[in-house]
């Protein structure tokens, strides 16, 4: 069984979506994460296994990304082979028999239009087993309550591109702060420092997905 | 091809700064968009382009940077593209008279194409509509630019070669990696990068944004060993960003910028100027570091 999951990790980590898929030229013609997952769920593999490789698999190719051994394209890739395998989960998150870790509400600040890098993290966090919560780019601090309010228990990660809008931050996290004390929220994006996270009381701060994800596992467990 | 005959004369040009910043401190709010100021503030619009002139740069750019039909429809703006790049172009022009060059800019859609986004053919009407607004507004040249895609660049470069008679200057944003060495984003190479854009028919290429000027002589060295010949340009930070107070500040004064120019100009760059944080106190110091470069020579 544990073949399936280390076949599912490897499709994840190399953006083998499916025997179609034509990406990463040297799988050509191969099983992709989509038909992995389909024949390990009828061979009776535990769906949380499945989930399990999935997790492998992005965790590998983040890992990559946090040493610049791989980039936005193969994160991308590796993001959609995650969520084919996981479309055959669906079943299973819905009955409640895989538990997701917990709730991910994401959102690019005020101000600012920028979702690449949020979608990253966005994607990494799923594969990470974390229900993900996307609020998209733009969002006020209002958006962001509400959404806390919906997700009880939730962690909360915000992320800027530009220097001007990540100053935003600061007043949504103090508007969070004073309704939801022990809601974590994390920082990101590339004018953020450790130092601006700290000086704006976020819990936490990462320079790319993979550490994200590490905060989460932190907060919630 | 005025810019690169200029180039080819034995010129080393000064190109402009900051706008985005820039149009921040004139009262722009977050959240506002910066292309609609070309037809509500068109005054404080020209107030940027001319400080440049007056800075002595030789070439500046257009507040088009977001004219894409994909950025302005965040603000319900997308119809207005062609309107809005056109303004930008004309203000620019109006600054820069017949004696300076206006270098019309296109940023990145915000787009990733391999994912699907937008299918190509959006992508190109897009750039079009800039390209020809650019244009017709009076720019002299066109800069693709902040690009971090090959796939996208490409597409620009062609739009506008095919739908103008432009020549069209093309600057990616590298980062330093691990190794030392440098990438885009997307994991592009300046090697990669300067072998596909010259291909697609860029005039010029350089790089722009991320970095401050040390890096940018790095940057320069190794798109000259891939293209040893076409004429490159400089944008570069004042230095990486910082907090003071609560406020961000790019922290390279116009004298630590002076200092690099000549050591930028002799790895391979012929216009240089400037990109986030940077001031028409930082394009004077590249002014006076250029002259001093050509006294020398």
């Amino acid at each position: 069984m544990s073949e399936f999951v280390e076949q599912i990790a490897l499709c994840v980590e190399r953006g083998k979506v499916n025997k179609d898929a034509p990406y990463p030229p040297d799988l050509k013609g191969q099983d992709g994460a989509d038909e992995l997952a389909k024949q390990a769920i009828d061979q009776g593999v535990k769906p949380d296994d499945i989930l399990q490789g999935c997790i492998l698999g992005m965790d590998r190719i983040g890992e990559k990304f946090s040493q610049n051994k791989a980039f936005v394209p193969e994160l991308l890739m590796a993001a959609k082979a995650m969520t084919a395998a996981m479309e055959h989960l669906k079943p299973f998150f819905k009955s409640g028999e895989v538990k997701r870790k917990g709730t991910f509400v994401i959102g690019t600040i005020a101000g600012d239009l920028h979702d690449i890098g949020k979608n990253l993290v966005a994607m990494v966090a799923e594969g990470g087993g974390y229900e993900v919560v996307d609020l998209g780019n733009d969002v006020s601090a209002d958006k962001f309550l509400q959404a806390i309010e919906e997700h009880p228990g939730c962690v909360v990660g915000m992320s800027a591109l530009l220097t001007t809008t990540m100053v935003n931050m600061e007043s949504a996290i103090k508007a969070i702060k004073e309704r939801f004390p022990d809601t974590p929220v994390i920082i990101g994006g590339a004018p953020v420092t450790r130092d601006f996270a700290e000086k704006i009381g976020a819990d936490g701060y990462s320079p790319d997905p993979k550490g994200a994800v590490a905060l989460l596992n932190k907060k919630v467990a | 091809m005025k810019i690169r005959k200029a180039i080819e004369a034995g010129q080393v040009l000064v190109s402009d700064g900051a706008w985005g910043t820039f149009l921040h401190a004139k009262g722009l709010k977050p959240g506002e968009c910066p292309e609609l100021w070309n037809v509500t503030h068109p005054q404080e619009v020209l107030d940027i382009a001319k400080s440049y002139i007056e800075a002595g740069a030789n070439m500046i750019e257009t507040n088009s940077f977001g004219g894409s039909r994909f950025k302005l429809d965040h603000y319900g703006l997308g119809e207005r593209a062609f309107e809005l790049t056109e303004a930008a172009a004309a203000i620019s022009r109006q600054a820069a008279g017949d004696a300076h060059f206006v270098i019309g800019s296109i940023g990145p859609t915000g787009k990733i194409l391999m994912m699907g986004d937008v299918t190509e053919e959006e992508m190109v009407d897009a750039f079009k509509v800039q390209a020809t607004a650019l244009a017709q507004g009076g720019a002299d040249a066109i800069v693709v630019e902040t690009m971090s895609a090959i796939d996208e660049a490409v597409l620009a470069i062609k739009a506008t070669k095919e739908n103008t008679g432009l020549e069209v200057i093309c600057t990616f944003t590298f980062e330093k990696t691990i190794d030392g060495d440098y990438r885009t984003m997307m994991g592009v190479s300046p090697e990669q990068m300067a072998a596909a854009v010259i291909e697609a028919g860029a005039d010029i290429i350089g790089t722009n944004c991320g970095n401050g000027m040390k890096q940018m002589v790095e940057i320069i060295r190794a798109l000259r060993r891939a293209a040893p010949d076409i004429p490159m340009l400089v944008h570069a930070n004042a230095g990486a960003p910082v907090i003071r107070d609560g406020v961000t500040v790019f922290p390279e004064t116009p004298e630590e910028m002076f200092e690099v120019v000549p050591s930028l100009i002799s790895a391979g760059a012929s216009i240089v100027g400037g990109c986030c944080g940077t001031s028409p106190d930082h394009i004077s110091a590249i002014r006076r570091a250029v002259e001093m470069a050509d006294h020398e020579s």
